[in-house]
């Protein structure tokens, strides 16, 4: 490419991003009308909460416990050289719920219920499953990416508020049980420190908003991939990558929107 | 070819960026008949499947589903000529997280109010149909290809459309199934009375059963008529393709440089 | 899987996520300890407000009775005007003090009152007649430089050099 093709090549590309990205915008939109229609049979959305949301509440519970293990041991050590070993129940408990609880919980979602998704739909795509429905005039948008739409947004906030639960108990049979760190000090600095509604209530408003995020593009991305065996395996990968870095872009927006200080 | 034209594309021109699959071809399947449209691979069958079911819009012309225009971009009308429609799809396209049974019942419970009872008698009636009413409770992974087919055929009777449309029904079975197959769209449309389009490479099975053709290639329709018409052509293309001659006006060698210039040896 | 069963489960997991968003509010938060009882405001002025904050908790003898409502300037006194909420069933006597406190060594600030002797109460949009400023850091600090220089300045010329 000689040096006048760079400009005019970046361009191009550019418009492409543009094009993809409005195309993408009109799905959603398009999707958003589509799913007042598609809960009228509201059993399919409960089919695909099962589908999404309790199969993916292993990881999470799983995870959860995790976090909430390393987060006391680490805590710990750095708190008891100031002498603050006490505060060990609120930094976890802020850590989790402002933070990693919705955070954490929206990339194993991504990863676990997200590829499940794209793959399901990129499948069906790719055996004509989409094409069959539309010859019988029944919109795949109504019938198969609305429940599932509707299916994410239920799901992730209560799959977030169960990760920082069981985050915070796991961090108290560290710190309290095995520790020693003063169990009454544990949960009174806790409950002093975390406030219902600017702490757990944005919590659960970040999960909200990661739980559109990656459905949706976990749905457009299967919806969107090519017919075939590699296009599949491709879109899945697409998916995680994607949405773990939405997830990441918008935390950072919304955490600067919720907790910066006025 | 008059007025009794169920299915009519006129003039239709179709294609991709700068590549045109289709060139303002022209076609008519009248009501009753089993038609069959053939031509190699690429040649722009399926798309005019999908152009008739309104999946895709073509450039210029225009198609006539009954009289009316398929492409206006309304969706609702274009899903109230949709369930006229039945298709077939190269490889089934059965939902597979359904039963059989669920499969076929399928455009029942979506667009009838049926009562369950009603709904179960009609699937048997059309797994009867095709054989298959003793594998109404079986899933979908178990069942073979041959099978799946013949359940998606189920499926695309149950509101017993005007137009039945084939995607390649013959690929990939072995004798029996073949005949099975050929024999039940050629006794299907004559017990419904519905029309049949078969989207085919296979002249033996589809001159067995169809009552006229049209052969396709290079996006234009080189040759129509009746099967015995086709078979006494004189035209290089055709025989071609009939007969299934490996060299003729579709050369058998892809463009090369003489061979002695590729081995290297002096010329 | 039946129908009935996927239901079960599928409310299992809702039932399940609720019960954790109600564990965060009342075990972790301070949900257990929201008042959403009537409020009457009290106000004060203080010379330093210091680091108190608008929500901190006023409390007595150590017992949390109310919130700060807001903090502003008064221009014309240039003091700190701090307005609380105190809880409808606790009254205080007009000679009640408010003094800011901190919360241990290092933590947040809160008010404290210390009531005093009077027979009659403060009423609602009363003003706290006495109130101590909060302790700044950086003021104890030069008060104990300057105490110390003050105690020993034979000691601070013979250090000079």
């Amino acid at each position: 490419m000689t040096l006048t093709d760079f400009p005019s090549a970046i361009g191009r590309r550019a418009l492409v991003i543009v094009a993809a990205l409005g195309h993408f915008t009109a799905f959603f939109i398009d999707l958003l009308r589509n799913t007042p229609s598609g809960l009228r049979r509201f059993y399919l959305t409960i089919l695909q909460v099962q589908a999404i949301g309790n199969r993916s509440l292993s990881i999470i519970a799983a995870s959860g416990a995790a976090v909430g293990l390393v987060l006391a041991l680490q805590g710990y050590n750095v708190l008891s050289r100031y002498g603050q070993a006490e505060s060990l129940g609120v930094l976890v408990a802020l850590s989790l719920v402002r933070e990693l609880g919705p955070v954490l919980t929206a990339l194993l979602f991504a990863g676990r219920a997200g590829t499940s998704l794209t793959a399901e739909i990129g499948l069906m795509k790719a055996g004509e499953q989409l094409a069959a429905m539309e010859m019988m005039a029944v919109d795949p948008r109504v019938r198969v990416l609305a429940p599932r739409f509707v299916a994410g947004i239920i799901s992730m906030p209560l799959l977030g508020a169960i990760f920082s639960m069981v985050g915070v108990m796991a961090a108290y049979v560290v710190g309290v049980m095995m520790i020693g760190v003063d169990q009454g000090q544990f949960w009174s600095q806790m409950q002093d420190g975390v406030d219902v509604v600017k702490d757990v209530g944005n919590g659960v408003v970040k999960t909200v908003v990661f739980g559109i995020a990656t459905t949706f593009i976990a749905l457009y991305i299967g919806y969107e991939s090519k017919a075939t065996p590699e296009g599949v395996a491709l879109a899945t990968t697409q998916t995680v990558v994607v949405s773990s870095l939405s997830v990441l872009f918008l935390d950072f927006i919304l955490t600067a929107l919720m907790f910066s200080k006025p | 070819m008059g007025n009794d034209a169920l299915v009519s594309i006129q003039g239709v021109t179709f294609g991709y960026d700068s590549r045109d699959i289709l060139s303002d071809v022209s076609l008519e399947f009248t009501r009753g008949k089993v038609v069959a449209i053939m031509g190699s691979s690429g040649c722009g069958k399926t798309t005019l499947l999908r152009l008739i079911g309104g999946v895709m819009t073509p450039r210029a012309g225009r198609i006539l589903f009954s009289g009316a225009q398929v492409d206006t971009g309304d969706r609702a009308a274009l899903y109230a000529l949709r369930r006229r429609m039945g298709m077939l799809f190269q490889f089934g396209a059965l939902f597979t997280d359904l039963s059989v049974f669920e499969n076929v019942a399928y455009p029942l419970r979506e667009h009838t109010t049926l009562a369950e009872s009603m709904i179960r008698d009609i699937v048997l009636m059309k797994l009867n149909a095709v054989g298959l009413r003793g594998a109404a409770a079986l899933g979908i992974g178990e069942i073979s290809g041959g099978m799946a087919r013949r359940v998606a055929l189920a499926r695309a009777i149950a509101l017993d459309p005007e137009i039945i449309m084939y995607d390649e029904p013959f690929t990939g079975l072995d004798p029996i199934a073949l005949g099975i197959t050929a024999n039940l769209i050629r006794r299907l449309n004559d017990a419904t009375g519905a029309t049949s389009l078969i989207v085919s490479h296979d002249v033996h099975e589809c001159f067995q059963i169809c009552d006229y053709t049209y052969l396709l290639s290079g996006g234009r329709v080189v040759a129509h008529g009746t099967p015995q018409e086709l078979q006494a052509t004189e035209d290089p293309e055709v025989r071609q393709f009939i007969r299934g001659e490996p060299d003729g006006p579709v050369r058998f060698d892809y463009p090369a440089p003489p061979i002695a210039q590729d081995l290297g040896v002096a010329a | 899987m039946g129908k009935k069963q996927t239901e079960t489960l599928v409310g299992a997991f809702v039932l399940l996520g609720m019960l954790a968003v109600l564990f965060l509010a009342l075990k972790a938060a301070n949900l257990a300890s929201f008042s959403f009882g009537a409020t009457y405001p009290l106000l004060a002025r203080f010379d330093n407000v210091g680091g108190l904050k608008v929500g901190a908790p006023v409390k007595s003898a150590g017992v949390a009775v109310g919130r700060i409502a807001s903090i502003s300037f008064d221009n014309k006194t240039f003091q700190g005007l701090v307005t609380m909420d105190i809880e409808r069933h606790y009254a205080f006597p007009t000679d009640t003090s408010a003094k800011i406190l901190t919360a241990g060594l290092l933590g947040d600030q809160y008010l404290g009152l210390d009531p005093g002797g009077e027979d009659k109460n403060l009423q609602s949009g009363d003003t706290i007649k006495m109130a101590q400023s909060a302790v700044i850091l950086e003021n104890l600090i030069g008060q104990l430089l300057y105490s110390k220089a003050a105690e020993s300045p034979s000691k601070e010329g013979t250090g000079k050099k």
